[in-house]
């Protein structure tokens, strides 16, 4: 099997399980106790939380572990409304990840008020349509980094700052989790940053919000106080101590990441245009990351398609996925004004880690195959 | 041979990819995404929880398959779920099941075989596709109790020569027999005999949220046209209903018609329920047409009954009674189904 949907999810890094089992079962205690069983555990997660904070370039008391990027944009964005006092709005994208939108819609059910600012056909959000959705009631502004679909990069640094400078004293939260250079991200103008451990060779079930010092936030999970009172709940001492092993391997990887697996997907690409005429790049003429490829095949419904490339052993995705497995029509290339039988016609190839050379030009043919086939 | 399994998450489609497997054949199921939510709308988190597709996907693992779901819900609504509201709102009595086996299973699914490297299509229906040298004949299921022959008389030798129903050949205690033994998770799961996207029971309330406008409030007359109450919408009644009519009258009184130009319900004695002859609309035969005398069945489980087929009209040898426009008539010739038609209008 062909393995092009990191953007999903991705292997293990290979030293990362090995990393974590020691913590299942010798060095198993709960982090809170007093002793030395729990004193080893509690070691072991606060040095996880200081090699996190480290790569990241915040203190340790900046990072709250959680169970994955959606507790963690749960937490961000309903932290932030709901400890705003007077100030419980909240601004997002009309393309963010559903973590962030059906958080929002849960709030604006509560009364919040709530805005999500459209993008243009490149999938990208304008400076002063965000900033003229801000009001003296807006808690919180959350734009993802890089989209999970198209791989657009919003200019996160540069409407954090413009944000701060327009409307102090309201927050910048940013879903990072499909960024494959989260520090750069965190600039003093980005209060809160959600991240997911197994989008980069990491475990499922652990997360990170980077919540920077002085941010009030209100916790969506009560109970023991763990995570400086956070995010109540044992912590899973395994999953951090995965996600800090996980991250330093891919920050080791991530020249090799941008360039030759950027090369890679370049390459995918132009292969597969060149072969299928009217194919469209959605977001093609957006900043992108160099993992996503997402682009429409006039003519050849997206459904099809996968169902093809997987029993020829090529592993790609809609974008989103229902929980059925069936291509749900993606919010994201809506927004980009695709229609709705564009939509149906769009896919994506994530590369990531593991990815070869050979193994995208093996796809690129298949792919061809299966578009001569269905067309 | 490769075969595409159209798995329901039911007993019978998960023993007849079973047997498939068993058989030797290259298999793929799939199951159809047809409805989400109660009211149609998409789930807000734009996930769609499918508990039968995920009993489905669970057989699959177990058999070994490759399996996917396949969104046909636009597809639905505009063929079986529009249809059942239009023909309620016109005094009609649809069998939305059939018009799904009409408009979407079988066309769409057939129609995708080639994209699948399938060669034959295989449902878990109670009925049989017998070669008999050169015709494929559809026939009754072996468990007589379970036939489900009438709701695939729209098949023609096009649709018969590649599609196949394992499980018409046994009966259902050994189907779900096979099921426990091969340990498939869905050996003893209930059957399901509600309208799937209508919910438990209530497909007026379905109706009433879905079109309200079909509910236009009018008189209920007798067979001499003298309006003895009123009622709230034609898409309360159906032919032959007796209880809620909300009218005193010292004999039993039945809905004989409904009106919906004129928004007027029909009550009489039972004897106008008696139905002489019907007049049929999209008449399909699964081989070569037939005329003359063939035996009649007008509801999924009912009797059958002779009559003389001519044309699209069907005359019946005796009158009947519980026949409403809008229902499916199947035709037989004992176990063999000849073809069938849906009822447009019929005759004292």
């Amino acid at each position: 099997m062909i393995y092009l949907d990191h953007a999903a999810t991705t292997p293990m890094r290979p030293g990362v399980w090995e990393a974590m089992a020691p913590l299942a079962a010798e060095r198993f205690g709960n982090p809170s106790g007093v002793h030395e069983v729990s004193r080893r555990a509690k070691d072991a997660l606060e040095e996880a939380r200081e090699r996190v904070a480290a790569r990241l370039g915040v203190a340790p008391s900046e990072i709250v572990f959680t169970s994955g990027g959606t507790e963690s944009d749960n937490l961000a964005i309903k932290g932030a409304a709901l400890a705003g006092g007077s100030r419980r709005g909240v601004v997002t994208v009309a393309t963010e990840h559903e973590a962030v939108l059906a958080t929002v819609d849960f709030l604006e059910r509560l009364g919040h008020p709530v805005t999500r600012v459209p993008v243009d056909g490149d999938g990208l959000v304008d400076r002063d349509a965000l900033l003229g959705s801000i009001d003296d009631d807006t808690a919180v502004v959350s734009v993802m980094a890089v989209n999970n679909e198209t791989g657009v990069v919003q200019d996160v640094a540069v409407l954090a700052r413009a944000v701060a400078a327009e409307r102090p004293g309201v927050l910048f939260h940013t879903d990072a989790i499909q960024a494959h250079s989260p520090r750069d991200l965190l600039t003093d103008h980005v209060h809160l940053m959600s991240l997911s451990a197994h989008k980069f060779g990491g475990p499922k079930g652990s997360g990170v919000l980077v919540v920077r010092d002085g941010v009030r936030l209100e916790p969506v999970i009560h109970g023991g106080g763990q995570e400086a009172g956070r995010r109540s709940g044992t912590t899973d001492v395994a999953a951090a101590v995965g996600f800090a092993t996980a991250l330093d391997l891919a920050a080791e990887d991530h020249s090799r990441l941008a360039t030759t697996v950027g090369g890679i997907r370049d390459d995918f690409e132009k292969i597969v245009a060149d072969a299928v005429p009217g194919l469209v790049v959605n977001g093609g003429d957006a900043p992108r990351s160099p993992q996503h490829s997402n682009f429409r095949i006039p003519g050849v419904r997206n459904e099809s398609l996968l169902i093809r490339l997987d029993r020829a052993g090529v592993a790609a995705s809609a974008g989103s996925a229902c929980q059925s497995g069936a291509p749900s029509v993606s919010h994201v290339l809506t927004a980009m004004g695709l229609s709705r039988d564009e939509v149906r016609e769009s896919v994506r190839f994530s590369f990531g880690w593991t990815t070869t050379q050979d193994e995208a030009a093996e796809a690129a043919s298949v792919l061809i195959e299966a578009v001569e086939a269905l067309r | 041979m490769r075969v595409l399994v159209a798995m329901s998450g039911g007993v019978d489609s998960s023993v007849a990819a079973a047997l498939m497997t068993e058989g030797g054949h290259e298999v793929v199921g799939v199951t159809l995404k047809l409805w989400s939510g109660p009211d149609g709308e998409m789930p807000t988190a734009g996930c769609c929880t499918l508990s039968d597709s995920e009993d489905a996907r669970r057989v699959a693992a177990t058999l070994g398959i490759p399996y996917y779901v396949l969104d046909y819900t636009e597809e639905f609504r505009g063929g079986v779920v529009d249809r059942f509201v239009t023909d309620y709102a016109s005094g009609r009595t649809p069998n939305p099941c059939i018009e799904c086996n009409r408009t979407v299973k079988f066309d769409r699914l057939l129609s995708r075989l080639p994209e699948f490297d399938c060669d034959i299509l295989v449902t878990g229906h109670h009925a049989r596709v017998v070669d008999a040298g050169g015709t494929w004949e559809l026939r009754r299921g072996t468990d007589r109790a379970k036939d489900q022959s009438y709701v695939l008389s729209m098949l023609g030798q096009r649709e018969l020569a590649v599609t196949r129903f394992p499980v018409g050949e046994m009966t259902k205690t050994d189907v779900r027999r096979i099921a426990a033994d091969l340990g498939l998770r869905t050996a003893d799961k209930p059957e399901s005999m509600d309208i799937c996207f209508v919910g438990q029971g209530d497909y007026r309330g379905f109706l009433r949220r879905t079109a309200p406008d079909a509910f236009v409030p009018g008189p209920i007359v007798d067979t001499t046209g003298e309006v003895v109450g009123s009622h709230q919408g034609v898409a309360d009644f159906t032919i032959g209903q007796r209880r809620g009519l909300g009218v005193a009258v010292g004999d039993p009184r039945y809905v004989v018609d409904i009106d919906p130009d004129r928004a007027t319900v029909v009550i009489g004695p039972r004897r106008h329920l008696k139905v002489g002859s019907i007049h049929l609309r999209d008449v399909t035969f699964t081989a070569d047409p037939v005329e003359g005398g063939v035996s009649v069945q007008y509801r999924a489980h009912g009797e059958v009954v002779p009559g003389v087929l001519a044309g699209s009209t069907v005359v019946f040898e005796e009158r009947q009674e519980g026949i409403a426009p809008g229902q499916t008539v199947a035709f037989y010739a004992d176990d063999r189904v000849l073809g069938g038609g849906v009822i447009a209008s019929t005759e004292r």
